[in-house]
């Protein structure tokens, strides 16, 4: 097999998707093969994932009803054991079914999953999220949320919400850590990094169709490093682009090391990627050897 | 590889670094790409582009090797033969047009009459779908994505026309390659640099169904990641991974 496109350094896909026989495709084994081809052709060491209820089957993509819901994290639950070796989960859930959302995170997360996805089945500063962002806070699992590039409008089928509006759930919940999806995935990304800045408990994930020439520099020198979480989405050519621009930005090994994986190694429970973490131990007790010295 | 989608100049809408040829040079040489055809990019939002193709001839006159120059060509404008054979005269492979941004109709007569000219003077005819995605556009940005009337209208209209159409998505490209005799699709090339990879594998079900010879190299730089179109290719599946791209320069 030939050399990983990114390279053999460790990476993480912070936002990824797999898709199930009740998803209303005929293609979804391809799909999910498809997602795993290519990673392995990148070099992805873990694919973090949430299945999105029956992807609008018998119920919307963004407002899943219970059912779908658990039909989704069902089928995404199984991949994540059958896949164990590379793929985790997150637990999907519709805050507006808030005993159900809650029973979801504990049955999901005894059974392995390591965070928690929010769609836009309602905005994000809502009270009903509450509930939620206070039991991610306590189980120490990072809320994946799905988010509009500044919301200008209602758009159908959804309802969007932007970086202040995360902004605004993330500062009444200063002990959870907010993943703000997709800079990349539609709307204006210049509106989200002056949104955020001062909520240190919001990371952007990359990904995202959108590959704008000025997006990944300005949410690096807006943020840092240390803020950002490469992913791909629904467009892993456009992660690897990414990838190979962030190569040529200009930044040092640690910035490159913590938005392809350090950073997700931060946000999610302990012991969540041990690929990664069992292999980097030995590095780190020889480097704190060599310092003290 | 040549990537017939460059762009030089500013954006009117949004911060765009670094939109010079030198950078763009710097660009091919690190992305391994032997040349590119260039256009300027504020030259689709002038009423009259007359300016803007001066502006290109002259930003790139130093580097005729590697960067050929792509005017941009509005007809319904007076005397836009004379840009057309200024175009040739320069040594451009296509010209740009824009109707979408010039609020020409899907079935304009001005542009039948320049993709017709344009093709009697061996010189493609170069459309533009989009330059951003239309969730993120400025609130004057009203223009609207490129139509697959528009389209499919050019490409009937002769024997001699030569589209290459930048910034379509697979929708787009199906339905336009689908609504066409096999003639008529022989006179339109697609670039790639909007067409989704993996896991969809839009470009892999194109190269399938459409064939890999109706696609050419492109990236939309300075808007959009070089690095784009390339990782697209290398990611394609192995059934595909291998198909050669169309030979444009049979065109140029």
């Amino acid at each position: 097999m030939s050399a990983p496109l990114a390279g053999t350094a460790p990476l993480i896909d912070a936002h990824a998707h797999f898709y199930h026989a009740g998803a209303g495709r005929s293609d979804w084994a391809d799909l999910n093969a498809a997602r795993f081809r290519a990673g392995d052709r990148i070099g992805i060491t873990y694919h973090v994932a949430s299945a999105l209820g029956t992807y609008g089957f018998s119920s919307p993509t963004y407002f899943p009803s219970p059912a779908d819901v658990t039909i989704g994290n069902d089928a995404m639950l199984e991949i994540a054991a059958r896949e164990h070796g590379r793929v985790r989960m997150y637990v999907t859930v519709n805050p507006n079914y808030t005993d159900h959302a809650l029973r979801e995170i504990e049955r999901c997360v005894e059974r392995g999953a390591i965070g928690i996805k929010l769609l836009a089945s309602r905005r994000a500063d809502d009270p009903l999220l509450d509930p939620i962002a206070e039991r991610a806070a306590h189980r120490t699992l990072p809320v994946l949320h799905h988010i509009w590039q500044h919301r200008r409008r209602e758009w159908p089928s959804q309802e969007i919400s932007d970086g202040a509006d995360l902004a605004r759930l993330a500062a009444r919940h200063p002990r959870a850590n907010f993943i703000l999806a997709h800079i990349g995935g539609g709307g204006d990304y210049a509106h989200t990094f002056p949104a955020i800045v001062d909520t240190p408990n919001v990371f952007p994930d990359l990904s995202g169709s959108g590959v704008d020439r000025g997006m990944l520099d300005d949410a690096v020198a807006a943020l840092g490093a240390r803020r950002l979480l490469w992913a791909c989405d629904l467009t892993m050519e456009t992660g690897l682009a990414k990838l190979r621009a962030l190569d040529v930005l200009g930044l040092s090994d640690d910035e490159l090391a913590d938005i392809r994986w350090r950073n997700a190694v931060r946000l999610f429970p302990k012991d969540s990627f041990p690929l990664i973490t069992r292999a980097a131990a030995p590095r780190n007790a020889q480097r704190a050897t060599l310092n003290a010295t | 590889m040549i990537d017939v989608n460059a762009l030089v100049g500013s954006y009117p809408f949004r911060h765009v670094p670094h939109p010079e040829p030198a950078a763009l040079l710097r660009v091919l040489d690190r992305e391994r790409i032997e040349a590119a055809w260039v256009g300027h990019l504020p030259s689709a939002f002038y009423r009259d582009p007359q300016h803007g193709n001066q502006e290109l001839l002259s930003q790139i006159a130093s580097h005729g090797e590697r960067l050929r120059p792509v005017l941009t060509v509005r007809p319904d404008w007076p005397c836009w033969e004379r840009e057309l054979r200024a175009a040739r005269d320069a040594g451009a492979p296509a010209v740009r047009a824009y109707p979408a941004q010039w609020g020409l109709s899907s079935h304009d007569s001005s542009m039948r009459e320049l993709a017709l000219a344009a093709g009697e003077l061996g010189l493609a005819l170069m459309l533009t779908v989009r330059f951003e995605d239309l969730r993120q556009r400025h609130l004057l940005d009203v223009a609207g994505d490129l139509t697959a009337a528009a389209i499919r209208a050019l490409a009937r209209a002769g024997d001699q026309v030569r589209l290459i159409v930048t910034a379509a998505g697979r929708d787009m490209i199906d339905e336009v390659h689908w609504s066409l005799t096999p003639r008529e699709q022989q006179r339109v090339f697609w670039d790639i640099s909007w067409i989704w990879g993996p896991p969809e594998d839009h470009l892999a079900k194109l190269f399938r169904t459409i064939g890999s010879h109706r696609f050419v190299f492109g990236s939309q730089w300075p808007l959009r990641l070089a690095q784009n179109p390339s990782a697209n290719l290398a990611l394609l599946p192995d059934d595909v991974h291998d198909s050669p791209l169309g030979s444009i320069e049979r065109w140029a």
